[in-house]
């Protein structure tokens, strides 16, 4: 069990990953960075949000981009519709991609194992083909959004939103840490570990998984909401990549599942590599960086950067004793 | 004459056309140290997956301190005092031994409310019962055969049944070991908790239990106190096939 300190550090390093965006913000003049840094942090949430039931209750889950192309929708359509600001479209996203994971959960969740991984990648074709025929939201070519002006005290639009998916990633990553050291966390793990057993010691196995999908869904989808702002256009093939869903899973399993610390290393170092190579060399050898390092890690380190972390800590601690 | 606490009443399971379980009927009573044999095959972890929940009866009623629970989720039967353990014990691998009973005394005992300090003593208490104190903080994965089997029956302690059943807790155990499991579930009987012992020990299930109940092929074949058991004629065939 962690200490109350242990809270406190949280929120104080929270405090300061903020501070320094902002710090960025004000004084940074090129835009590229925060466009570069924009997905880094989007990969942020949609790490930490995969790993609440892949990670803890041990549910892989394929469907990623299912739940972030339908964030990306509904802010599309509210743009259409009413022209609601950015802010209204992250919290309609997340209640919706809250009520998908919910009823995705009610469909598939009684699945184990496997099952429940092809039944996610299901999903996201079901939900590629709705909206590829779907013509109010632009249908298979797609929709252009004009951006609104920006707001104070911002002077880009890509600064606010960078400023925007950082302060997701903190709720994001609250929301996880907190999962953890909870009750909730507990029994994911007693699931991951095993279920019947969990069942037989009193754990509520499946109403547990629901609130981790509903959670995880609500993140994603929260995360895909402001694509449409960020790239001014949206089109199906690119909202529902199938990328979003291999990397989702990959950065947590190469951070390291057991700790909320894992998906967010995972995201800062593959996103990061990703943007450089697609600058530097290509933007389809990216997707290479992330098959090659996920094998090294699953073959040489299964449990992830924190696994390495902890293991090199146990080693001192036997030298020093 | 007062309810029995378990009152398995015609319950039947089959899986596809193999009939694992036809019209078993048996009642345990409150305090009892109930034994349950049969060869391999002949239905008794059907049976007590029935009771705990892992599996659904087709047909039959299942009644528990009075109260229907056929129907009812696992975690459900769990929370209303039926324990058990597994015949290949299932550890929750990823946690230390201590972690491992604090699951079900956060989700069965202690539900709802923060105490988390007490939560730990009282795990602590319980392994000291057990006998695995000194294991507390030592990873599960890293356990020896009976150090799992003991964790098995200290977990299950953890969600304070009234009714303790133990699938073969001493199966591949050395005899000074089973001697060691037994004596652990004469104390847990003497503190009040009705346990059903599955077991293919026989000399343990016939030191243990008061009364006996032999299935064979998804039926009752012979009930009784230990010592007729081992004289019925049809246990007998059913054991050596004679």
């Amino acid at each position: 069990m962690r200490s109350r300190a242990g809270g406190y550090s949280f929120w104080i390093g929270a405090a300061a990953v903020l501070g320094v965006a902002a710090l960025a913000v004000a004084t940074v003049k090129n835009e590229y960075y925060f466009f570069a840094a924009y997905i880094v942090v989007q990969f942020v949430v949609l790490a930490t949000a995969w790993n609440i039931l892949g990670g803890y209750a041990g549910y892989v889950n394929f469907g990623t981009s299912a739940f972030f192309g339908v964030g990306a929708y509904i802010a599309v359509m509210l743009i259409k519709a009413t022209g609601m600001p950015l802010g209204v479209q992250i919290l309609a996203a997340a209640a919706v991609g809250g009520a998908l994971g919910f009823g995705v959960g009610l469909l598939t969740l009684r699945l184990r194992g496997i099952f429940f991984s092809i039944a996610t990648v299901a999903i996201t074709i079901i939900l590629e083909t709705t909206v590829i025929n779907w013509r109010y939201v632009g249908g298979a070519t797609g929709i252009q959004i004009l951006r609104p002006p920006v707001m104070e005290p911002f002077d880009s639009y890509t600064k606010m939103l960078l400023f925007v998916a950082v302060l997701l990633a903190i709720v994001a990553v609250a929301i996880a840490r907190y999962i953890e050291i909870s009750w909730l966390g507990r029994g994911l793990r007693a699931i991951r570990d095993n279920e019947e057993a969990a069942e037989c010691t009193g754990v509520p196995t499946l109403k547990l998984k629901l609130i981790a999908c509903t959670i995880s869904g609500a993140l994603m989808s929260a995360a895909g909401a402001p694509l449409a702002m960020y790239q001014s256009f949206v089109e199906p093939a690119s909202a529902f990549n199938l990328t979003y869903s291999v990397s989702a899973l990959a950065m947590p399993i190469i951070g390291g599942t057991s700790h909320w610390i894992g998906p967010v290393l995972g995201a800062v170092l593959l996103g990061t590599v990703q943007q450089v190579v697609t600058v530097t060399v290509s933007s389809e050898l990216n997707v290479l960086v992330v098959g090659v390092l996920l094998v090294l890690f699953v073959v040489a380190a299964p449990e992830g950067i924190v696994g390495l972390a902890r293991r090199f800590a146990a080693r001192l601690r036997k030298r020093e004793s | 004459m007062t309810e029995p606490l378990l009152k398995v009443d015609a319950v039947s399971k089959s899986f596809g056309g193999f009939a694992a379980l036809s019209e078993v009927s048996i009642a345990v009573a409150q305090g009892e140290r109930f034994g349950l044999i049969g060869p391999n095959g002949s239905g008794k972890t059907t049976l007590i997956n029935c009771v705990s929940g892992a599996l659904r009866n087709d047909g039959g009623s299942i009644r528990f301190a009075g109260e229907e629970i056929s129907g009812l989720p696992a975690y459900q039967r769990t929370r209303r005092g039926i324990a058990r353990t597994f015949q290949i014990p299932r550890p929750f691998s990823s946690m230390p031994v201590i972690e491992n009973l604090i699951v079900p005394l956060e989700f069965v005992a202690h539900r709802g409310s923060l105490h988390t300090a007490d939560t730990r003593d009282e795990a602590m208490a319980i392994l000291e019962t057990i006998g695995l104190a000194d294991k507390a903080e030592t990873p599960s994965s890293r356990l020896s055969q009976v150090e799992l089997r003991k964790l098995e029956l200290a977990r299950a302690m953890a969600a304070r049944p009234r009714l303790l059943i133990s699938d073969e807790a001493m199966a591949g155990l050395a005899s000074n070991e089973v001697k060691e499991v037994l004596a652990i579930l004469f104390k847990l009987n003497e503190s009040g908790i009705t346990i059903i012992m599955i077991e293919h020990i026989m000399q343990a299930v016939m030191r243990f239990s008061q009364r006996v109940i032999c299935l064979d092929a998804g039926r009752i074949i012979c009930e009784g106190t230990p010592e007729s058991i081992v004289r019925n004629l049809d246990v007998q065939r059913a054991y050596l096939g004679a």
